[in-house]
């Protein structure tokens, strides 16, 4: 071990035996160019093999290794070390989610929110092409309608930051809607009145209060914040347009 | 067996971060606004009273402690706008053809046209 070494305050959960987390304190190697991902993987392979997180590709774009990093949800593989050495850092499981053990949380809610904005591409019924009618052509400008949102990597840090998914469950959630707004917004989907049933319900747009955290904190400068804002503006539009007698179904 | 342990969010969340306060702060300042156009409408049923009703509600504001109150109000009414001016380019995304007409130039339009309906008004009322 070099000499220099920097503390690692990490929370500690073990379902078999604990009723609550913990917190445990290591010391690992100082190095300039490391991450805390790196310390964290020290840890597991020189001190203790329990250590349990979530992380594959080390180069922030599983979107695996989200935990918060003294307080603030952060990927670890992004966060070097000399951000706060000679200062302790402490790493805790993504904020608001429950805890399966130690760093690694219960991803189950997220990921039927996901599902529920139906993040596909949907044609209506019959207005399908045949495949050998070849591709959906889309232009640059169309493209760049959606792209933005479109590179969210699911790592749920915006979930994270967001206090209303920590005091409403069953709020969507930023990644979601984005994501449903992704799709909502290319050119050869015609899906949005079906998302529009999740998006603009109660526990949809309706339930953000605009704290923007989970813009800021987004890895992928997604804006999931601006996403839910503009859905809002689409959804009153909606409304107000089915107040024009013509537009009556 | 699975046992999670699902956290609670504490009372006091609002607090934990300076992000969160900034926040807390923007969402009061509408409150300051509102009570001040509830004030603003009493002026207004006063006019309509007459004139002597309007004097005595000057002079009632004249008062140190509405000056005072007024210059809280002014603080959270700069604030309120401020802020909402500033996030008008999340909300409103104005593209001409790839590009994204940029942020400085939407959240500006707020201001320009804030300097314009407080110049026009200014006009009226004091022209």
């Amino acid at each position: 071990m070099p000499d220099e070494t920097t503390t690692l305050e990490i929370q500690r959960y073990h379902p078999e035996t604990d009723q609550e987390p913990s917190f445990q304190t290591f010391e690992v190697p100082y190095h300039d160019d490391w991450v805390v991902l790196d310390a964290i993987n020290w840890i597991k392979d020189q001190v203790d093999g329990t250590l349990t997180y979530r992380w594959s590709c080390r180069m922030g774009v599983c979107g695996s290794c989200g935990m918060m990093v003294n307080g603030t949800p952060r990927l670890t593989c992004a966060v070097f070390l000399n951000e706060f050495h000679p200062n302790p850092i402490r790493v805790e499981p993504l904020a608001y989610f429950p805890i399966e053990r130690d760093l690694v949380t219960v991803m189950d809610s997220f990921m039927e929110k996901l599902e529920s904005v139906k993040p596909w591409l949907i044609r209506n019924e019959g207005e399908e092409k045949p495949v050998e009618e070849g591709e959906y052509l889309q232009s640059p400008a169309q493209l760049a309608k959606y792209k933005q949102f479109s590179m969210c990597i699911n790592c749920m840090l915006c979930y994270a930051a967001c206090p209303v998914t920590g005091l409403e469950s069953e709020f969507i959630g930023p990644a979601a809607i984005a994501l449903g707004m992704r799709y909502n917004h290319d050119s050869r989907d015609q899906g949005r009145e079906q998302r529009q049933e999740v998006i603009a319900s109660d526990d949809g747009i309706w339930k953000c209060t605009f704290v923007g955290e989970c813009s800021e904190v987004c890895p992928k400068n997604v804006d999931p914040a601006g996403a839910i804002q503009q859905a809002k503006v689409e959804s009153t539009i909606d409304w107000y347009t089915s107040l024009l007698p013509w537009a009556r179904k | 067996m699975s046992k999670p342990y699902t956290p609670t969010m504490p009372r006091n969340w609002w607090n934990t971060n300076s992000a969160f306060r900034f926040f807390m702060l923007r969402e009061l300042s509408s409150v300051f606004v509102a009570l001040f156009v509830l004030e603003l409408l009493c002026f207004v049923s006063q006019v309509g009273r007459g004139e002597e009703a309007m004097n005595q509600f000057l002079v009632t504001l004249g008062h140190p402690l509405y000056m005072i109150w007024h210059a809280i109000v002014l603080g959270f009414a700069l604030l309120h706008s401020i802020t909402w001016f500033n996030l008008t380019p999340k909300v409103m995304v104005i593209r001409r053809g790839e590009e994204r007409v940029p942020d400085v130039l939407v959240a500006g339009s707020n201001y320009v046209a804030c300097l314009v309906v407080s110049v026009v008004l200014w006009w009226i009322v004091g022209g």
